[in-house]
């Protein structure tokens, strides 16, 4: 398995995790019989640095959540250590976990049911300052956050329903960055918006990597999409990560079957007009 | 070729509204026998209520009007009954999410030959004969097996070619297909698209096609309509739509897909965005719904409402633009 490094060798991972495994007990078959378990992770290594974008893609099954669910620390791993800026997350510390906690954020799938219906969207996005417990000139932080997604300040005080899929996403975006994280987490962040807006949330969350310096873990199963935003792809299957590379490499020349897999799955409007998609 | 033979539909003017909002407002095509239609847009165009329009299956408090010839009839005109009698037999449909589609607490097998039993009159056991052979048809594995399973029981992928089982038992001249692959895994879905591409095919049905999703458009189709806030704003064959675009939209859409082609190697690459967002459809703007996105808009554009096909142009346009090959000529 290579490693690619788009980045000088002493820029140290922001996150990273090591030799990461998790057991799963199933419930049992058998009244007294031993209950089955399933490997759902298998001493996956993972790491991304500042102002670099890494890609997760995989079938559905392989893994990909329950490795999000490491990366923002709501599970603790059986084995294997989840470090951010080179520290345990687990043993490190109360204070260590809080810097943690307000340096690695979220963004969903779906903007509709991840920001409250009933909140008004400047309450919302004041929601991380106050549950962190960060202290500093709130209505400067949200007036800046709004610049930086391109949403107008009027917005806060209007409703989610008021608002498309595509601004809402960018609200669950500014609501990510307010804590001013060093890790953005993006779990198929478009794929439950229309196509042409799509770009316009691809576009907006490159902007960021690049303008803010952050890191960001681009997690989906379309690996055109991938492809487009990140410069490294980790590709998992059944708890495993069978193969890292830069995208175009992943696209020309798929090594692992489930890498090959997810290639032939990519349909284009080209490969439809010249009557050889289906082939 | 087919001049002879009636079409396996054709909507002329139709207009779905509620009395407060209008979803669909005068949407025409021609879909010819063992024809295939994609109807392209984003949520909120109109599409999926085009297709629940031609089905009779809109929900409460909606009404149809304009005509839809099918089979010799205006389903516009027909009563629930006789509309009944066709879903499954003349036109059937296959619809996104096939877990809330199938009866849950019906195994998978009866739910197949009670479509058969229902519109042949065939006795029970020849039906189960023949939804066995369907089933084999869908390249579903131990077909005997999977007939007595729940719909639960068994994988999403599955699940959808059940559906599409279902939707061709009784040969329908047409079929429509609401984003049949979008709730199925990627890997997923091209296995199934080439099933239901084959299925269609060896019937001779029809097939209107409903995605956001232009490759697939692209592998499946051969005319696409293109619909923006109820309009369908360009139609054509899709080799011509696709290569050469005449509405600003739908190269807009074309231009948003991220392919092989537009990610560049060091990573700067950009897509080309359309900006602003769908108009709700208690809001639309006066004149051409897609003005305040549109990068050719004029005056004209937001006072007058371009019709399709005027200047012969299958686009409904007043600026469209203008092909490669024409400009070179010219």
């Amino acid at each position: 398995m290579s490693t690619v490094t788009p980045f000088p060798a002493d820029v140290r991972p922001l996150l990273e995790v090591r030799q990461l495994s998790q057991v799963y007990n199933l419930r049992r078959q058998k009244l007294l019989g031993p209950r089955p378990t399933l490997k759902v992770l298998d001493s996956i290594d993972f790491s991304v640095r500042p102002g670099e974008a890494v890609g997760l893609v995989g079938e559905s099954g392989s893994g990909k959540t329950t490795l999000t669910r490491m990366l923002t620390g709501v599970e603790r791993p059986g084995q294997g250590q989840v470090l951010y800026d080179g520290v345990d997350v687990w043993t490190g510390g109360e204070a260590h976990k809080k810097l943690f906690r307000r340096s690695v954020q979220v963004v969903l799938q779906n903007p509709r049911s991840s920001l409250d219906p009933r909140m008004r969207v400047g309450t919302s996005l004041l929601e991380p300052l106050r549950s962190l417990r960060i202290e500093g000139d709130h209505a400067a932080r949200v007036l800046e956050v709004l610049d930086q997604v391109g949403l107008d300040k009027n917005a806060l005080e209007r409703f989610p329903h008021e608002f498309s899929g595509g601004q809402l996403q960018r609200i669950a975006i500014a609501r990510a960055l307010m804590p001013g994280p060093k890790v953005l987490i993006a779990d198929e962040p478009v794929s439950a918006l229309d196509v042409s807006i799509q770009a316009q949330v691809l576009n907006l969350l490159k902007d960021l990597v690049r303008d803010l310096g952050l890191g960001l873990v681009f997690i989906a199963h379309d690996l055109s999409v991938v492809a487009y935003t990140t410069s490294k792809v980790y590709v998992m299957s059944s708890g495993k990560i069978v193969e890292v590379g830069k995208p175009l490499d992943l696209f020309r020349n798929p090594q692992a079957e489930a890498t090959q897999a997810l290639v032939g799955a990519v349909l284009s409007v080209e490969a439809g007009l010249a009557g050889n998609a289906l082939a | 070729m087919t001049s002879a033979k009636p079409h396996a539909i054709e909507v002329k003017d139709l207009v779905v509204s509620n009395g407060d909002v209008t979803a669909v407002r005068g949407v025409s095509f021609t879909i010819p026998q063992g024809g295939r239609m994609g109807l392209v847009g984003e949520s909120g165009s109109g599409k999926s209520m085009t297709a629940l329009a031609l089905m009779g299956l809109l929900p409460m408090g909606w009404n149809t009007h304009g005509n839809i010839l099918h089979d010799g009839v205006d389903l516009v005109t027909q009563s629930d009954k006789a509309l009944s009698s066709r879903r499954g037999r003349t036109l059937s449909m296959v619809f996104q999410d096939p877990l809330s589609s199938l009866n849950p607490v019906r195994r998978v097998g009866d739910q197949i030959s009670s479509v058969i039993r229902r519109h042949t009159g065939a006795d029970k056991r020849v039906a189960e004969a023949q939804t066995i052979e369907l089933i084999k048809q869908m390249n579903l594995p131990r077909p005997e097996q999977l007939v007595r399973a729940y719909p639960h029981e068994i994988s999403g992928g599955q699940r959808q070619r059940i559906m599409i089982a279902m939707a061709l038992a009784c040969y329908p001249q047409l079929i429509i297909a609401d984003e049949p692959t979008t709730a199925l895994d990627v890997t997923v879905q091209k296995q199934v698209l080439r099933l239901l591409n084959g299925a269609v095919r060896d019937r001779g049905s029809a097939l209107l096609m409903i995605t956001h999703d232009l490759p697939i458009i692209a592998a499946m189709c051969d005319t696409v309509a293109v619909m923006y806030a109820g309009r369908i704003v360009e139609i054509g064959p899709v080799q011509e739509v696709f290569r050469n675009p005449r509405h600003h939209y739908t190269r807009g859409l074309l231009d948003s897909q991220p392919t092989m082609d537009n990610i560049a190697l060091d990573g700067s690459s950009r897509l080309v965005s359309i900006p602003g967002m769908v108009p709700p459809l208690h809001s639309l703007p006066t004149g051409c719904a897609f003005n305040p996105r549109c990068p050719a808009a004029s005056d004209k554009c937001r006072e007058t409402m371009p019709e399709l096909g005027t200047d012969g142009i299958n686009a409904a346009c007043w600026h469209p633009i203008q092909p490669a090959g024409e400009v070179a000529a010219q």
